[in-house]
């Protein structure tokens, strides 16, 4: 017997960041919303994303940290026994963070009122979907669909996903530390992993196709990055060029800068060479909706080509951020209210939690010249820091571009330990339509790394105080 | 099923014609409503078309790299219901910064201070929704030149913006480096639209102002539209020789303590009226048009046209046939000060036999004074000027001042009018005519 139809004012599809958060805006704003999906509340983010690989990540540091102090190399004059890793049981304290985080986003869903349906969605009309659900078909009608279905990761035709070929999620799931890895794609998510096995003892080898690890970011800021690697004893290996697994499945065959073939054994391979946009097994073909390159194309209200249909996250766009899909959610609830909003955000700060972290909000120095402003740059070294040093972690600096006329901030990088909790500073600045003078001015708390942030402002205006 | 002919839409910028660069559609494809069917180039930019209709496209009116007219037929699309037409209209314009031109980009980041401008010299389609600049091979969004005009404003200042419907382009910045603060937005809303300042180059102004027409200056307007639509106007212009008139002045003003009354053109102005009068009664009279009757004034109460904060009034300086020049002189002063501080009484504000308009410096070459109804003639009072006059045998330096009046040609005649004006321009170019007891 068919389900009865669900009609609804707003229909969210994907659960992700930016769907969950614009279901529970739309339900706050007390409009009639169902979200659907397919997966696990949270999305790529919360179950296989970001969440899981920061609790990976902070496991492998405290690990690191532990070795080498039994390694009887600390200054602090700390020796401990020789640390010992159950992996499993790593993964299962992961797992339960990630599960409070599920029915976290479950329960605010429900607390907004918000209809959740578990099944995937695919399209009949723009108005329409059909929820293949464990009980049967269910019809949902709508006013307003958002299309929230997220991207995945890019698989290597000649390197598909399977046996000791690894992409992110199974990465974050693996039962032991491979004693071999290889990661191929030396960006942000490779080196994120790659660095937290290296920290838990597996031997590893990043193979980029690029000249430079990180390519996104400028040189300077991956500078310090780079030289951790290296003390890290991971192997980085660019303008290499992956060509596939060897015939007993134990090595990656690659081309080196040189042209050389070569042969990385390993047990893993971990291929992070980019995420694309989800847009088939939905029905995306029965909208046509238009397309910007491989993504959906929207407006300033993230609206598609269709009437009614908005998209928000990684479908529409890079950066594939969720707190950029976020933001976008919370938008696209709003106008879904009758909210006058459009998209007016003057940056998307971005972390990659490498060892140091990066931050970057708002225009690198090049970005900045290559638009054609005429700028002034203040950077400020952490080994000039007191806090860095008493953190013995002085690597890394804070740099920030403004206009030269108006000294207005028009971005803000940093790299070192723990500053990915400076994002916030940064964005607020630009977001304020700060001044240099205005982050001089701000009483900055000592001793932190924060301080950094108002030097380089300093700095910048020709008048640091402690360099 | 009808036909529904989608034609070239007017791009704009004064173009004729587009060429198509790209068909989204080909014969037999089923379309929606705001599915692009085709983009379409200028030497500007390029425009997509998108359809008004559902259906199912019949025929393409061109081939790409085709030239085509504005308003010629681009597509035919087989629709449910009755068939149509329609200009299309175009979405999403991707503009191209061209290479050769960077004066775009120059202008565009000038007239927004504080914001990302394009990349000189690179063409962009738009931005994505993030801000950032995509590729030219890549399509952007509708709100292609958004990033051409970010203000800087915090994000509370913005949402504001937005919920009151505020471009917040129009609003000029006070605070630093321009930026926006919600003071500027109460300014906004108090002021409405400002001129922006020179920096950012020129606006468009949309507001209008309405003000309610009303106590003073609506009798001003009452009472110029009874003149002009009950008074058939005859303006004589003629100069006066001021030359001897302003050395008497300056004589008789040289001897005046500092706290005295000065004397003006204007008292002697007066006098000569009064004499003038005498010999001329029917310009000093009053014409109860709907009466018939037409009252000559023993009397020369005089209106003397005075300009206050709130407007136009005409304080009377009474019986100046009864005063000397001094005295008169005294007396206009008090009044334009009770009229300036809107202290004068209601007597003193009306009664006017005939009236004197005077700008002074600024009074002009000549004017077309309107007459104070009921009354029959005003004199207007022009700017005094250094003038060469001939004398006979050679230029020589004259002060010289004109005189507009203007009479009620229903009881005046143009002969009458001449008359008076002579007869005063001679008692001003030879004062002492004028203190002469006739």
């Amino acid at each position: 017997m068919p389900m009865k139809e669900i009609v609804c004012k707003l229909l969210v599809i994907g659960a992700g960041p930016g769907g969950y958060i614009c279901a529970i805006r739309a339900g706050q704003l007390g409009v009639d919303t169902v979200i659907v999906e397919a997966v696990k509340a949270g999305g790529t983010c919360l179950n296989i994303g970001c969440i899981p690989s920061k609790a990976l990540i902070h496991a492998a540091e405290e690990f690191e940290k532990i070795n080498h102090m039994a390694n009887a190399k600390s200054p602090l004059g700390i020796s401990v026994e020789a640390p010992k890793l159950d992996l499993a049981k790593t993964v299962a304290w992961k797992d339960g963070i990630v599960g409070r985080l599920n029915s976290g986003v479950l329960g605010l869903l429900r607390k907004a009122k918000v209809k959740i349906v578990h099944g995937r969605a695919r399209f009949r009309d723009g108005k329409t979907v059909e929820v293949e659900t464990e009980t049967g078909t269910q019809v949902i009608r709508a006013e307003t669909v958002v299309i929230a279905t997220g991207s995945e990761p890019v698989e290597l035709p000649f390197l598909p996903f399977g046996g000791p070929v690894i992409s992110s999620t199974e990465a974050l799931s693996l039962k032991t530390v491979p004693q071999k890895l290889v990661v191929v794609g030396g960006g942000y998510i490779g080196l994120e992993l790659g660095t937290a096995f290296a920290k838990l003892g597996a031997q590893v080898t990043v193979v980029e196709a690029t000249q430079q690890i990180l390519p996104q970011y400028d040189a300077e800021l991956v500078r310090p990055v780079a030289k951790r690697l290296g003390e890290l004893g991971i192997r980085v290996l660019t303008g290499a060029k992956a060509k596939g697994l060897s015939d007993e499945g134990v090595a990656l065959l690659i081309e080196t800068a040189e042209g050389e073939e070569q042969r990385l054994p390993a047990d893993k391979i971990l291929v992070t060479v980019g995420r694309k946009p989800r847009t088939e097994g939905w029905g995306l073909d029965e909208l046509d909706l238009d397309r910007a390159g491989k993504f959906l194309r929207i407006d300033d209200r993230c609206r598609t080509s269709m009437r009614g249909v908005h998209a928000i996250g990684d479908i529409t766009g890079e950066p594939m951020l969720a707190h950029r899909a976020m933001a976008q959610g919370e938008m696209v609830a709003e106008i879904v209210a009758g909210k006058k909003r459009t998209w007016d955000k003057r940056c998307i700060p971005a972390v990659c939690f490498t060892d140091p972290e990066i931050v970057t909000a708002g225009l690198s120095p090049d970005e900045a010249r290559a638009q054609g402003y005429e700028i002034r740059v203040g950077l400020f070294p952490f080994n000039a820091n007191g806090r860095a040093m008493t953190m013995l972690s002085e690597d890394g600096f804070v740099r920030i571009v403004a206009r030269a006329d108006s000294n207005l901030v028009l971005g803000v990088q940093a790299v070192g330990t723990g500053v990915s909790e400076l994002s916030s500073a940064f964005a607020l600045a630009i977001e304020m339509g700060a001044r240099l003078e205005d982050i001089a001015a701000t009483i900055h708390a000592h001793p932190t790394r924060s301080e950094g942030f108002q030097e380089a402002a300093l700095k910048a205006l020709g008048h640091a105080l402690h360099i | 099923m009808g036909e529904f002919v989608i034609k070239m839409p007017d791009v704009g910028e004064g173009v004729a014609e587009a060429e198509l660069v790209e068909w989204h559609c080909k014969v037999g494809d089923p379309v929606r409503e705001d599915m692009v069917l085709a983009a379409v180039m200028t030497d500007k930019a390029t425009v997509e078309i998108p359809s008004p209709v559902t259906g199912t496209v019949l025929w393409l009116g061109a081939e790409i790299g085709d030239t085509v007219a504005v308003k010629a037929p681009l597509v035919r699309i087989q629709v449910a219901g009755e068939g149509g037409e329609a200009e299309a209209v175009p979405m999403a314009e991707t503009v191209t910064i061209a290479p050769s031109s960077p004066q775009r980009g120059e202008d565009a980041r000038r007239a927004d201070e504080g914001d990302s401008p394009p990349p000189l010299g690179q063409s962009f389609t738009s931005s994505d929704s993030a801000g950032h600049l995509l590729p030219a091979g890549e399509k952007g969004s509708r709100a292609a030149l958004d990033t051409l005009a970010k203000p800087l404003a915090s994000p509370a200042v913005r949402l504001r913006a937005q919920e009151g419907g505020i471009d917040l382009r129009q609003v000029p910045g006070t605070g630093p480096a321009g930026r926006i603060t919600h003071d500027d937005i109460d300014q906004f809303l108090t002021r409405g639209v400002q001129p922006q300042p020179a920096a950012t180059g020129l606006a468009r102004k949309t507001t209008v102002e309405e003000i309610k027409v009303t106590g003073l200056r609506r009798r001003i307007s009452e009472k110029m539209v009874l003149a002009t639509s009950r008074i058939p106007h005859i303006t004589y212009v003629e100069e006066i020789d001021v030359t001897d008139l302003e050395d008497l002045r300056a004589t008789m003003n040289a001897s005046r303590k500092p706290d005295q009354t000065k004397l003006t053109i204007l008292p002697f102005l007066m006098r000569a009226l009064v004499k003038t009068v005498g010999e001329q009664p029917g310009v000093n009279a009053t014409f109860d048009d709907d009466a018939g009757i037409i009252s000559r004034h023993g009397a020369v109460h005089i209106g003397i046209a005075t300009q206050t904060p709130a407007g136009l009034t005409v304080p009377v300086v009474r019986h100046a046939e009864a005063r000397g020049v001094w005295d008169c002189a005294t007396e206009v002063v008090r009044l334009a000060e009770a009229a300036r501080t809107g202290s004068a009484l209601r007597e003193e504000l009306s009664g006017s036999t005939i009236t004197i308009t005077s700008l002074g410096a600024m009074g002009g070459i000549a004017t077309t004074p309107i007459i104070n109804h009921p009354e029959v003639a005003i004199v207007g009072v022009n700017k005094i000027m250094t003038r060469p006059v001939w004398d006979g045998s050679q230029f020589i330096p004259r002060k010289m001042m004109n005189l507009s009046s203007s009479f009620d040609h229903r009881v005046v005649d143009g002969w009458d009018a001449a008359t008076f004006v002579q007869r005063i321009k001679a008692l001003l170019e030879t004062p002492a005519l004028i203190f002469i007891e006739s």
